[in-house]
Parts: structure tokens; sequence; C-alpha cells
């Protein structure tokens, strides 16, 4: 008893800790010309023309619907965050726009994906030229047990590169994109299991970058991160959003109001409300998003 | 010393501890049980199967009837008595007299009752020949071309090494002339004082055992040794080397894997990534576990009947259709014993691939999947990269479990004495329609199906031990192999 008691106060002291650091993250890291966890002015994005249209779309795994009906329209270079409590079908969501839902043998998808006005799910689409338009990052790091370098020129190894020339090239610049280049240049041939967590992660984004991608998904990119690997993370994302097309996936509404230009919620498959971040976050229209957004939720 | 009716936290049950824990000492108990076994195999084995080609003493035996012989202790035994009036167990030991051309027999037992004195002179020699077995007796001297040596002493044993030696030349193949033929000849002086004349090139090697002091003994099992793994079998087995059985057992072994890993791997991959998971793989999954159950001579038996009678002689008849009605694939070989051990091995492949499929995290497949490669590019690229050591895991067990089968060989192709070795400077170099010889079934077959059982007994001992540590090396490389692996794909986990 006396010792279970005790990890319950060592535990919230740590809780208390990792939020106060969360607090007081601008204070510490002020980089860029903006500062990390003030909210950055959310741009209007509709006059963007749109990327990825979803008409409809309902999931099914095996009998259980886990998506009903969702309708959005996601623009071109923009962040749209999705949030919502676990379970919820955000990242089903997401993993439904590159198809990575394809490798489960019981799920069943009805309405109708686009990007760029083409069906996702026609018949004639090759899966792995889609996945080459439309990256994704996971919410653990995965980086392949291979160099740094070999990690970032995989994708482009599987479609036939050879030209050394052209793999230094784009190394180089997804590199230095995923802000990672100063890190790792010298260490290019070295392991990218000796990188640290949120340098794996960055790796991970700078491998998706490689294949030139118009549409960058995200999922929970730095769930599994420090706050100031999480900072490095939502800064590159703030970077990125001028050339790509950004969906993410975050279960931190600090997160979801800092990085995103639009925010949709999610409530048991259903798509509750989407719009501009600082609207869903200051003056939601639906009770369900308010309770979410103000923590009263459950 | 006070004891009080209180609660204490001592055992109550009169000391004998809880109940339960008897039960550790059953199961430390059985392990040790297991442990002394093991051990005891070991040491059976290493004790038993070096000490062969250690140079035993000769004695000369003076019986109390006057006889003599010169012998090696090969083991003693108690003679069982007839009345029992006397507590003194008798003994009686077995000695190897040799010369078994001129005495008969190779063995001989003496009472030690009987015995009146036993000595070890050093001039004796222990003389391992061609044919015939071993002699042991007293040099006499040695003719060239019908003149003795005149200036050669009983004891210069270098000297004698050096005749030996250049004796050899008078073979003609692995044959030695016959004494009337022979220019150098030595004679030998057995324990009863007769006289044989032996040609010198009819000698493997003299030993004089006796006269050797501590370094030349480690020398002469070195020597001994090092002739064992490296020269072909003589007089059907019992003496000489087993160069051809390990030469045969490696080149199966490797054949084995060659044919069982690519086998097993793909057909791993297909239950594993391919097949959509059901009732029907599930059955394919319990049929393949099976298959490691089923006894291995019905494994030879398949062999011999699809690929020797079937498949051999189809090749024969497209192939070889000028050599007929004598078999080349239509006989049992090489080629059919390692594809026979390939399908006993290849469930044992096929469930460790299997787990080193599944244990390749779900994050690696996904992130190769999304950047845009063909689930045959995530395979090759990630996923068995990945999955090389449980890949290796299951080779090291196919070899272990392949390389000690017999069964399943004799119907395949093994023999007990190969007519023409498994590679040598005639295409195709690589025979792999030959019979072979294989260190299993030599220890059977020098163990139950020699003539001479007595002698042949420590060869199989040494044999023995030869697979052993065979395999041992075999799956030490593959383990090494598997963690340089597996140290490759580990890095820092955060």
């Amino acid at each position: 008893m006396v010792n279970l008691r005790m990890a319950n106060e060592s535990q919230n002291r740590i809780d208390a800790a990792l939020s106060g650091t969360d607090a007081r993250l601008p204070d510490v890291l002020p980089t860029k010309g903006h500062v990390i966890g003030a909210a950055q002015d959310p741009r209007d994005v509709t006059k963007h023309a749109p990327k990825i249209r979803i008409d409809k779309a309902s999931l099914w795994y095996g009998t259980k619907q886990a998506l009903f009906d969702v309708d959005l329209t996601i623009h071109e270079r923009s962040v749209t965050a999705l949030i919502g409590p676990s379970g919820c079908g955000k990242s089903t969501l997401l993993r439904c726009i590159n198809r990575m839902n394809d490798l489960i043998d019981s799920v069943r998808i009805e309405g109708k994906l686009t990007l760029d006005g083409e069906d996702l799910y026609h018949r004639d689409v090759e899966v792995e030229i889609l996945r080459r338009r439309v990256g994704m990052v996971f919410q653990k790091s995965n980086p392949f047990p291979k160099s740094i370098f070999e990690n970032v020129a995989y994708g482009l190894r599987i479609q036939g590169v050879k030209n050394r020339a052209l793999l230094d090239e784009i190394v180089e610049t997804s590199l230095r994109r995923a802000a990672l280049w100063d890190e790792a240049k010298d260490r290019l041939h070295e392991s990218a299991l000796g990188l640290s967590g949120g340098q794996q992660q960055r790796l991970c984004i700078a491998r998706a970058l490689a294949t030139s991608p118009e549409v960058l998904l995200m999922d929970e990119p730095a769930s599994a991160l420090d706050p100031i690997s999480t900072a490095k993370i939502e800064d590159l994302i703030h970077d990125l959003r001028e050339r790509y097309t950004i969906v993410i996936v975050t279960h931190s509404m600090h997160q979801a109001a800092r990085v995103s230009d639009r925010t949709a919620f999610f409530l048991n498959g259903i798509l509750v409300e989407e719009g501009k971040t600082d609207q869903i976050f200051t003056n939601p229209q639906r009770k369900e998003t308010e309770d979410y957004v103000t923590g009263r939720f459950g | 010393m006070v004891t009080t009716a209180s609660p204490t936290l001592q055992a109550s049950s009169g000391g004998r501890g809880r109940p339960g824990e008897t039960w550790v000492f059953v199961t430390a108990g059985s392990l040790l049980t297991l442990i002394a076994l093991l051990v005891g195999v070991i040491l059976l084995l290493t004790l038993n199967g070096l000490s062969v080609f250690w140079p035993h003493p000769i004695a000369r035996v003076t019986q109390n009837d006057g006889s003599v012989l010169i012998g090696q202790a090969w083991r003693g035994e108690a003679i069982s008595q007839d009345s029992s009036d006397t507590d003194a167990v008798r003994m009686r030991t077995l000695y190897r007299i040799g010369n078994r051309r001129e005495l008969g027999s190779e063995f001989q037992w003496v009472d030690d009752d009987a015995v009146k004195s036993i000595e070890h002179p050093p001039e004796i020699v222990f003389i391992e020949r061609l044919e015939w077995g071993p002699a042991l007796g007293t040099i006499r001297g040695v003719k060239r071309a019908g003149v003795p040596l005149a200036d050669l002493a009983p004891d210069d044993f270098d000297a004698f090494d050096d005749l030996v030696d250049e004796a050899r030349a008078e073979r003609i193949g692995a044959l030695a002339p016959r004494v009337d033929e022979a220019k150098l000849i030595t004679t030998l002086e057995l324990a009863d004082g007769r006289t044989v004349d032996i040609p010198l090139a009819a000698i493997e090697r003299i030993v004089p055992a006796n006269a050797y002091g501590p370094v030349d003994r480690v020398l002469s099992w070195c020597a001994s040794f090092g002739r064992f793994i490296s020269e072909n079998p003589r007089e059907s087995n019992t003496e000489g080397g087993i160069l051809p059985a390990i030469l045969g057992t490696f080149l199966m072994v490797l054949l084995m894997s060659l044919a069982v890993v690519p086998l097993g791997v793909i057909g791993a991959l297909y239950l594993n990534e391919y097949a959509k998971q059901g009732p029907l793989v599930r059955f394919v999954r319990l049929a393949v576990s099976n298959l490691a159950g089923v006894p291995s001579i019905v494994f030879g038996m398949f062999g011999l009947a699809f690929f020797v009678y079937t498949i051999g002689a189809h090749v024969d008849a497209t192939l070889f259709s000028d050599k007929l009605p004598t078999p080349t694939f239509g006989t049992g070989g090489l080629l059919w014993a390692s594809l026979t051990l390939a399908l006993l091995t290849v469930p044992v492949v096929i469930v460790s691939t299997e787990e080193g499929l599944r244990a390749v995290p779900r994050a690696q497949r996904e992130g190769s999947l999304a950047l845009g490669s063909t689930r045959w590019q995530t395979i090759r690229t990630i996923v068995l990269p990945a999955a090389m050591p449980g890949i290796l895991t299951g080779t090291i067990l196919a070899i272990a479990r392949g390389a000690g089968e017999v069964a399943p060989l004799m119907l395949t192709g093994v023999v007990k004495l190969a007519a023409s070795p498994l590679i040598d400077a005639t295409p195709p170099f690589l025979h792999l329609d030959a019979k072979f010889m294989h260190l299993g079934f030599h220890i059977y077959d020098v163990g139950f199906q020699s003539p001479n059982v007595e002698a042949s007994r420590p060869i199989v001992y040494a044999t023995a031990l030869v697979l052993l540590v065979f395999i041992v090396i075999l799956n030490l490389a593959a383990i090494v192999w598997r963690n340089r692996v597996r140290r490759k794909l580990q890095g820092s986990t955060f």
C-alpha cells in the first residue's frame, strides 16, 4: 500500500514537471523569429485550391463501422489538424488518404476520396505512385536499420534512382528541409538507429520528403517526443506548410492550435466540426467540440 | 530457550520447510541429472575417442607356464566364478597382441593369476601395417636387396623411420610389394622367438611406445590424430582415417542447406506475407509442424521412391541414356540424399523463418510501403534482412538435425566405402551422383558391421567425437554469423 502511494505521488510530480516544461518552453527556445507555444495566427487557406476532397467516406473494420459519412476538403499548402479522443477515427481517415488501410484484409471503404480530382480508390490507381505523392510520418519513428543516408535515399532507390550525384543532392535537400542536416552531415553513413528519438522522427520526415510528395500525412508525429524535440517538429511543420499540404493527427490541442490553419474535430467516427483553427478553439459551434477543446470532455 | 505460544514467522511443521518447497529440489535434481548425463556423454566420447591415438605401453608378459606374449593391455574384466567359496575376484586382461597373420588372432585373454612377470622393454615396437593389422615385436635388422644393413642399432628408431619413408616409393598405388619382391625388408622377432619378414613398404609407421618420453608421446598422439582425420580408411574401415566420411558429411550438409534454406524461406514468406490468414493457412501450418515429427526412415523411403526411382530414372533416360542400364542418377547418391534431408529439415526452417518474419515490426513494413515501395520491394529490402536472425536460427537447427541423421541416408546413397571421391579433377569436379561416406553411418558400420569389432571399437568413439565436434563447429559458425547479423540490425532503441 505504502509503495503504491509513493509511486502515485512521484508520477504526479513527473506529470506536473512535464506540463510545467511545456508551459515554460517559449522562454527556453525562441527560434526563427517566432515564439513556439504561442498560437501562430492561422492563415485563411480557403483561397488555396482544394487538394484532397473526402466525400461521404465511410469505413468498416469487418462489421464494425469506424467512419461515418465524413466530408472534408483539404486545401493546398495548408496544415489541417485532425483532433479527437482515442478511437475516434482520425488516424483511420488519415490512412485512407494514402491507402495504408489496404494492408488490413477486413477493411471496406465507401464514399469518394480524390487527390487533385483523381479518385484514390479507382481500379487503375497504382497505389505505389499514390504513396509517392502522399508521404506519411508515423506516430513512432520507424527508421530502417540502415545508415542515415540510406534511410533518406530509400524512397528513391526503390524507384530505381542510381545516380549518385542526384541521390547526394536529394538527401542533402531533404535533410536540410527536415532541419537535420547540421546534426547529421558528419555521420551520414552511420546507423540511423544511433540518432536520438527526436532526430529519428525528423529523419523519418526527411525520408518522406525525399520522394517529393505533394501531401504529407503526420500521425501524431510528436507524441513520443520530449518537449524540445516536439518544438523542433512543430517548427518544421511551420516551414513545410509553404510547400506541402500537411494533414496532422494530434492528441495535443496546444499542438493543433500552434501548427494548423484548419482543425477538424472527430468523435466516434463522425466529423463533428471543421473550421479555421482559431475559430474551433475560441468559438466552436458545437457543444461537443467546446467540451473537448476546453478539456471538459469525459 | 524459551518458546512461547505467540505466532512466529517460522515454519511450524517440524522444521521441514514449507510443504511446496520440496519441488524446488525435484526440479533442480532433474536438471542436475540432465547436466550429469550430458557431461558424461561428452567425457566418455572425449576420453575414449582421444585415447585411441595415445601410444600405449607395450608389455612383454611371461606366464607361469613359461609362455610369453607381447601386447598392449586393452581392457580387463572379472572372471565369472562357478563356485562361490572363494571371496577373491579373479581378473583377466585382454591384450592386443597383433600379428594377426602369424598368430591367427589379434587379441588374447590372460588370467591375471597366471602372470609371472610383466616388463616394458624399450626395444619392443608397435608396427602399423597396410594389411593384417598391427605387428608387435622386436626389430632384428633390415635387409636392403638381401644384404643386412650392418650399421643399424636395434633402437635407432629415427633411422627406421627414414627407411620406412624411403620404402614408401616401392608401393604400387596403395599396395605394398610382396616379401619376395620388396627391396627393403625388416625382420621382426615375435614373442615366441619366431621371426617374420615384413617389407618396409608395407609399414605405415613404427611406434616404439616404450622408448617414448612424454614429449614423444604427445607428438605421436598428434601424428596419429592428424592421420585419422586426413587419410582414407583401410582394412574395411577398421584402420586408417575417416577423411572421406568427413568430406561426405560436410558436402551433404552443405548441399542440404543450399536446398533447404531457399525452399523454407520462400515457403514461409508465402505463408506469412502473402497468404490470406484463415483456416487453410492454419491447417498448412499445422501440417508443416507435424511433418517435423515424421520418422526419418519414412523420409528415406520417400527419397528412394521419389528422387531415386522416379526423378533419377527420368534424368537417366533423358540425359544419360548412353550409360544405361548402368544408372547414373537412378541410384542413390549425394544429391538425392541431400534433397531427402532437405525435405526432412524444411519444417524447422519454415517455422523459424515465420518466427523471424513475425518479429519484424509492423512499423518497418508500413514505413517502407508508405514510401511507395511494392510488397516485394519491402520484403526484399526491409523484411528479409530483419528476419535474417530467424532464418539463420532455422538453418542452424536444420544443420544440427541433418548432420546427425543416418537412417534416410542408408536408403538414398550412403555407403560403407566410397569407390570414388566426391571431389576430384575430372569434370564436373563435384560428383553429385556419387555414393558417399558419412560420419554417422561410419559409426554404425564400424561399430556393428565390422569384421574386427574389438579392434575397431576405439575408432567408433573417435568417429563419434569427430561427428560431435563437426556439428558443434558448424553450429558455432552459424551462430557467430547470426550474432553478427543481429548486431548489425540492433542499434539504440531509445
